[in-house]
């Protein structure tokens, strides 16, 4: 198969899927139906393309296949000010709380906080992007220490309330949230295109690169702020799914087998939508919301990425 | 760092950990026998002391191992998916057999600490990419991906928040009667110091320990075992403590080399001085509450670990 092909391929089945997703088993009230399922479905669609993009290009960047952005410590950043706020204010406080402030208030501190990695990382002699990701890491197990220290001391009522914050779902986005980072995420693709023809060059690595006339360290640093404003926003808005830009991206190379970033861009994407559809619906008319589809997709892609890393080949 | 400079802080301080705590007890109350203070002592506060020793004694040797062993200093239980596994054979064990005795429950979470252990040896193999700083990265995405999966058990059997809050690691609930399977690694430890002249030549790489006549593959596997046994009796009876594996080697081998059966007392004592001192802290900070041992720990061993991360060529690490 051509990568044409491919593409067009996994276009008609998230097509099919979107369709089905839409238009089966209503019954009642038709528009009110019709438009819910279309919010989740933008929701669906804006996450979706954002986490497979940012980790596509956060792999070629790291010229590994076995990251994602999520190391950065930016998901239990997000536990920690969304535990901290129920355990400082209780959950019925947060629920009138305007949920734009808490949107915008996580936003807010992921940027910054990676914005301060980042500056940490740049300033010195320091340019081994790993010893970037191991800090960030190692920050996120602090945070993980601190949130899982306020979860205990929480009543179980208010940590239902937590709980539900700690897996994404997409069953209840707010549509005032939803426009908000749509724009947020088209003005960002829209200064990520720019970038977009360097990555092919980028993956043969810092010398090659740098010998082929690319800025280096100018384009790394763009990137990697463009992928905390996607990784931050999407996360925001729906909650953290650490593994699926694993999953798609991985699956994505197995299945394009090319290093042409537009096509593999394009084909995560959608495998991204297709996982996500596919896993919703799943998640609802299969399981009826007896588990919810982050944990079936870190699941499924904590297994694969096993498997992967077992199997015989010594790509990374 | 001398051996009987670190003895006698390790002392002072066990007899601090003994007198601070709710209940007033002075010393004097001691020659009184059948006393209240005497029954608290010794129902409470001496456990608490020795669980304390242990578990950061064994727990530092545990890192000073795996370290020799996969030739990287950054690499640790916590660091190589050990305690995650651990804490996932809990999960299993706890839904398996729904009244599992803790005897039970150390074997299964034994038996997994082992798998994913060794899951890490072969992940480790296949890498071809052997940076310092690459490897934990790997070790510790492997450990993250084991939780997705603990999560993913734990979410369907709305054991979430039960799971966090006994895998905290927390000094605070130990009694006597709920401590006493942490008094199995001390037989290991003494194993590992049988063993550490093997591992010191084990760390020197496959082909040359071979050249040299030594067993490789048993002793890793050895080395192994009591790596992933500690983690699980640990997790088991205290929960996870991040970082003390990873830490309390690295500051002993900065100032001692790299030798490993001279710096495992030294590991030993160290690791037991600093678990002891977090606890202290944490018990005094608010007073009359204390913090759980696994988030200061937490925090003063993620501020070690970073500081070292940055200094590591001035140390050469």
């Amino acid at each position: 198969m051509g990568y044409k092909t491919k593409i067009s391929v996994l276009t008609g089945l998230s097509a099919i899927l979107i369709l089905v997703f839409l238009f089966t088993d209503i019954s009642g009230n038709w528009s009110y139906i019709l438009s819910r399922r279309i919010t989740k479905l933008a929701a669906i669609i804006l996450t979706g393309a954002a986490i497979a993009f940012s980790t596509v290009v956060f792999q070629t960047i790291t010229n590994n296949r076995i990251l994602t952005p999520s190391i950065l410590g930016l998901d239990s950043l997000y536990m920690l000010i969304q535990t901290f706020l129920i355990f400082a204010f209780g959950s019925m406080k947060l629920t009138m709380l305007n949920q734009n402030m808490n949107f915008l208030l996580s936003v807010g501190l992921m940027i910054a906080f990676a914005g301060l990695l980042y500056k940490l990382l740049f300033k010195g002699e320091q340019q081994n992007i790993y010893f970037l990701l191991l800090i960030g890491l190692v920050i996120g197990t602090l945070f993980e220490s601190l949130s899982t220290f306020m979860q205990v001391l929480l009543d179980p009522n208010e940590f239902m309330v937590v709980q539900d914050r700690m897996f994404a779902s997409f069953n209840n986005v707010n549509d005032e949230l939803l426009i908000i980072s749509s724009i947020g995420l088209a003005a960002i693709t829209l200064y990520a295109l720019k970038f977009l023809k360097y990555l092919d060059v980028l993956s043969l690595g810092r010398d090659q690169a740098v010998n082929l006339g690319v800025n280096y360290d100018y384009v790394i640093k763009r990137l990697l702020i463009i992928i905390a404003v996607m990784v931050s926003v999407s996360t925001a808005l729906v909650g953290p799914i650490t593994f699926l830009g694993l999953l798609v991206a991985n699956v994505a190379h197995e299945f394009m087998r090319t290093y042409r970033h537009h096509y593999l861009i394009l084909g995560a994407v959608l495998i991204s939508f297709v996982a996500l559809i596919g896993g919703q619906l799943l998640v609802e008319r299969v399981f009826t919301f007896s588990t919810t589809l982050s944990v079936i997709v870190n699941f499924v892609g904590g297994v694969y990425f096993i498997y992967l890393l077992l199997k015989e080949s010594k790509k990374w | 760092m001398k051996k009987r400079y670190l003895l006698i802080v390790l002392l002072i301080l066990s007899v601090i950990s003994l007198f601070i705590g709710v209940s007033d007890i002075s010393p004097s109350d001691l020659l009184n026998l059948q006393s209240e203070e005497v029954q608290i002592l010794y129902v409470s506060r001496v456990p608490r002391l020795i669980s304390i020793i242990i578990a950061g004694m064994s727990m530092s040797v545990a890192g000073l191992i795996m370290m020799q062993l996969t030739r990287n200093r950054f690499v640790s239980p916590t660091t190589a998916g050990t305690m995650d596994s651990a804490r996932f054979g809990i999960l299993v064990s706890l839904m398996v057999f729904t009244s599992a005795s803790p005897l039970q429950k150390m074997l299964v979470a034994f038996a997994f600490a082992l798998l994913g252990t060794f899951i890490f040896m072969k992940i480790l193999d296949q890498v071809k990419f052997k940076d310092t700083i690459f490897i934990p990265l790997v070790g510790l995405m492997f450990g993250n991906i084991v939780n997705s999966l603990s999560t993913f058990f734990a979410y369907k059997n709305n054991l979430i928040q039960n799971m966090s809050s006994w895998l905290q690691g927390d000094f605070s609930l130990i009694i006597q009667g709920r401590y006493e399977l942490l008094f199995l690694s001390i037989p290991l430890l003494i194993l590992a110091y049988f063993f550490a002249n093997r591992f010191t030549i084990a760390g020197m790489g496959e082909e040359f320990a071979k050249n040299l006549g030594l067993n490789y593959r048993q002793v890793v596997n050895i080395g192994l075992a009591i790596v992933a046994m500690v983690s699980a009796v640990v997790v088991l009876t205290v929960g996870m403590i991040p970082f003390l594996g990873l830490v309390i080697p690295n500051i002993v081998t900065i100032y001692r080399g790299d030798h490993l059966k001279n710096n495992l007392p030294h590991t030993a004592m160290l690791g037991a001085i600093f678990v002891l001192a977090c606890d202290i802290l944490s018990r005094v900070i608010i007073y009359p509450y204390e913090i759980a041992i696994g988030l200061t720990v937490g925090v003063v061993g993620s501020a070690i670990f970073v500081y070292l991360l940055v200094r590591r060529k001035a140390y050469g690490l």
